[in-house]
Parts: structure tokens; sequence; C-alpha cells
């Protein structure tokens, strides 16, 4: 692949990820919000491929093809079944706080990048602050967030980052380890969706403003 | 050099005037085959912009010359954006510059002189649309400015002809992320502006929903011409920068017939299909509540933020 190619391939997969985030924070309160996911997971494959067929390396098209079909797929589908319309409450902050948070945090994400520039300034390094907004968009989710799922959402986003981050700074980690992330990320994914079924089947929704008391 | 470059602009607002009428009866035509009505046919809007043309302006007594200026005013300054703007061919202007705070202004002109022609009619619902329509300006103007901003750093210009020849050049920044970053922010800032389907419903006949009809109900004969006419070319001049930024091939970098001829036929086509797609886009939506609107502008605004963050990051080291 040539370099232009290389690096206008790569710009467009981060911008695309972080517009899918910026959306997804946007409307995260609706189902829309899922297919925004799906879309997030099958950017972050598409990158994972772009950096495989530059490295001619066959893992890394394995892995991009193995995430195309759990995050892109696999999860949305099943966080979709569990959902069943609207995520109930509204977020803690209203959407236009919660976007201009948004923008703070981009700008952060950039500043505490600014060492990263040692490693080189080609256009993966400077697609690396992105994915540690997504790390940081995912906590706003999270703490913002009151409903089960709406936290699944941002956990998701989270594991995302974490792995642009990964992806896009050493050129991948080794499959074992890749695996083994993945794995966990799954398992949890499981658990917490499970959780949830039973948490909607007790109380009628899962509003997670329910669960600050003990009960017998 | 100032003869092409006035050369340039007048073929710009002539092909402008004759084309948006049709670009608004395109989008009005589609409105109606997609939700299974007839429709009035795609030169309705010429039909009814000749008609007002002929009628003499029906005054209130007690409306100031406000109501005779504004109309005109604001559509002096759309016809200035059509040449200012580069639509058809890009060439810069020695006496004006096409420079991206000089475009907003004259937006903004336009915009002042609309929500002042709503006013002067002193009725409640003239002064609600004005004041709907000023809200939704202030939060869209730092949207154009941003956005557009963060395409000129790059360049290291913020002419827009200079913008769009550095998109023809090197084709590779058509698709960077900045670009689709920008678009996606200005296209929410231009449907705004021009009073399109989530921000207001230009067929309503609800006042208490209007924005830009509200502001023009009182107005008769050649006035309202005007005011159409102006808004329309408005809404034709900012899809049109829209498609130049988007698929900047095609246009006339030199004043020549052939050129020139191309570049039209091109703006033709572009506007034909962002008209389709604004349309069809529209039957699928509801219009958003007005006190929902800011939070789809913050939206926007912070996309061309992002925009600016990333147009730093990606400049060549």
């Amino acid at each position: 692949m040539p370099d232009a190619v290389f690096a206008q391939a790569i710009g467009m997969c981060s911008a695309v990820l972080l517009l899918s985030a910026v959306l997804l924070v946007w409307r995260r309160a609706q189902v829309s919000a899922l297919p925004l996911l799906a879309l997030q997971g099958l950017v972050l494959a598409a990158l994972v491929a772009v950096m495989g067929i530059q490295q001619g390396s066959p893992e890394l098209l394995a892995i991009a093809a193995l995430v195309a079909l759990f995050k892109g797929i696999a999860i949305p589908l099943a966080l979709a079944r569990s959902a069943r319309g609207e995520f109930g409450g509204a977020p803690l902050i209203n959407t236009a706080t919660s976007l201009i948070a948004m923008a703070a945090l981009t700008a952060l994400a950039y500043a505490v990048s600014s060492p990263l520039d040692a490693l080189g300034s080609g256009p993966t390094i400077q697609a690396i602050p992105i994915g540690i907004a997504l790390v940081l968009f995912g906590f706003l989710l999270l703490v913002t967030g009151r409903h089960a799922i709406a936290q699944l959402i941002g956990f998701l986003v989270i594991d995302n980052g974490t792995a642009t981050v990964a992806i896009l700074s050493s050129g991948g980690v080794p499959i074992i380890v890749e695996l083994g992330v993945f794995l966990d990320v799954l398992l949890v994914i499981l658990i917490l969706y499970v959780l949830t079924g039973r948490i909607q089947d007790e109380y009628g929704n899962a509003d997670l403003d329910d669960l600050t008391e003990l009960h017998d | 050099m100032s003869a092409t470059a006035a050369s340039l602009a007048f073929i710009q607002i002539v092909v402008m005037v004759l084309l948006t009428p049709l670009l608004i009866g395109l989008i009005r035509q589609v409105r109606s085959l997609l939700e299974g009505r007839a429709g009035a046919g795609v030169l309705q809007p010429w039909r009814d912009i000749r008609k007002l043309f002929g009628k003499e302006p029906l005054r209130a007594p007690g409306m100031s010359w406000v109501q005779a200026v504004g109309p005109v005013v604001l559509a002096t300054s759309s016809l200035l954006l059509c040449a200012l703007i580069p639509l058809v061919g890009t060439v810069a202007f020695p006496l004006i510059p096409d420079d991206l705070f000089v475009v907003v202004g004259v937006l903004l002109v336009g915009t002042v002189a609309l929500a002042l022609v709503g006013l002067d009619t002193g009725t409640a619902f003239g002064g609600m649309g004005s004041s709907r329509h000023m809200m939704i300006a202030a939060l869209v103007e730092p949207t154009v400015l941003v956005a557009i901003y963060a395409l000129s750093v790059p360049i290291g210009s913020s002419a827009l002809s200079q913008i769009v020849n550095s998109k023809i050049e090197s084709p590779v920044t058509v698709a960077s992320p900045v670009s689709l970053l920008v678009l996606v922010a200005l296209s929410i800032a231009v449907i705004a502006e021009t009073s399109r389907m989530p921000v207001d419903n230009p067929a309503t006949h609800l006042e208490l929903t209007m924005v830009h009809e509200a502001m023009v109900l009182e107005s008769s004969g050649r006035d309202l011409a005007w005011l159409e006419l102006g808004s329309w070319l408005r809404l034709g001049a900012l899809l049109g920068l829209i498609g130049s930024l988007a698929i900047p091939w095609g246009l006339a970098v030199e004043i020549a017939p052939i050129p020139l001829l191309v570049g039209s036929i091109m703006l033709t086509i572009k506007l034909t299909v962002l008209g389709c797609i604004l349309a069809i886009v529209e039957v699928f939506l509801a219009k958003l509540r007005l006190f929902r609107v800011p939070e789809l502008l913050a939206g926007s605004f912070v996309l061309a933020l992002l925009a600016v963050t990333a147009s730093y990051l990606t400049v060549p080291a």
C-alpha cells in the first residue's frame, strides 16, 4: 500500500471512530446508539485490517475479522436484544453539557499525548490521541449513564479506545495477548449482559438509581 | 485580472439565479412524490416568483422604510454570497476578498435584514420568528466559522477559493478526517441557517412553530418576491459551498468557455444530488422541539471544534 493511501486510510478510520463516539454520546439514551456502537466496532476492525495489510501480517487480518465479528455484529446484537426500547432515565448531565465536555476531553487527550511525539511523526502516531480520547469518552459515558446498558456501552467504548491505542502505537500486541484481552472483555460483557437481564426481570427496568439500597 | 474575476462573479450569479428556483422546485417535488402527492412541478417556484414580482406590495400603515429596504438587502447579500463562494470556478477577487470572514459577514447581513423585516410589522408572530431566527443564527455562525477555519489551517489562508484550489491540486485531502468532520458540522449548520427540516418546517401552516415563515407573514408582492428569492439563493449558495468542498473537481480554475461550461454543469449536478438528498432526509425527519435545537447546534459546533483539533494534528511535520 502506498504511504499516502495508508496515511489517508488511518486518518479516515480514526476520524470515523471519533465521529461515531461523538454521535454515541449524543444519542446514548436511545436504541440508535447500538448501530453506532456496531459502526465503531467495524471501523476498529477496518483499522486493524489496514495495519495488517501495511505490515503484511496475516495475524492482524485474523484479529480484524474477529473484531468485526464480535464488536461489529455479535455484541451490538446481544445488547439490542436485551435493551427492548429506550434505555430508561435520562443521563446525569444533559446532552449539550456532555458534548462540550467531549470537546474538552479531546483537547485533554491531545495535551497528554504530546510526549508521544518522541515516537516519531507517522500517521499512526498522530492518530493515537484519538484512541486516548475514546477512553476518556468511555469514562464519561460510564460516570454519567444511569442505565445498565448505557454503562455497558461506556465500557465497550473504553475497550475500543485501548484497542485503538494498542494497535496504533505498537502495530498490535502479540496475538496471544490480544486474544486473552479479547476473551476477558467478552466474558465481562456476557456477565454484565446476564446481570442486566436479571435486574430487568427483577425490577422491570435496569435503572441503576433503584439499586442504591439493600433489600432482604 | 479584475475583469476576469468580475465575469466569473457575473456568471455565477446568473447561473445561481436560474438554478435555485429550480432547486427549490426539485426539493418540493421530490418531497411530494415521496409523500404520495402529485406535486406542483419543478417549475412552480419560477411561476410563483414571476407572479409575485408583478404584484404591488401591500404595507400596513405604520410600517417603516425597513419593510421596503430589508427584502432588497437580503436579496443583495445573497447575490453577493453567490458571487463570493467558489461555485462555478475558483478565481480570487482582487477588490473584495472571498475570505471566510467576509462570507460569514455577508451571510449575517442577510440574516439581520430578514429579522428586521419580521420585527418591523410589529405583529406577535413576526417578532417571535425574528427572535428565534437570531437565536439560531447566533449558534450557527460560530460553527460555520470554526468549520471552515479547520480547512484553512493546513493551507495557511482563509480565502475560500484557495481552500478549494488546494483540494483540486491534492485530491488526497478530500477524504481526510478533517474534511469528514467539517462536512458533517457544516451540513447541520447550513440546514439550521436556511430554516430546513429538523430546525424549521418550510411547509408548515401552524404559526406557533414557524421560524422563517413567521418573519415573512406580513410581506406581500415584490417584497415577498425579494425575500423568497434571497432565501432560496442562500440555500443554493450554501449547498453549493458544501458541494465544492466535498467534490471540488470540475470547478473552473481559469476563465475560458469550456471550463466554465463544465463548472456550471458540475454545479447543476451537485445541486441536484444535494437537493434530492435533502428532500429525502427531510421526509423521514420530524421537526425538533425549539428547546432541543441548541443541542443539535452544540453537537455540530463540537464536531467543528474536533475538526480544528484534528487539523492541527495532521499538519505534516
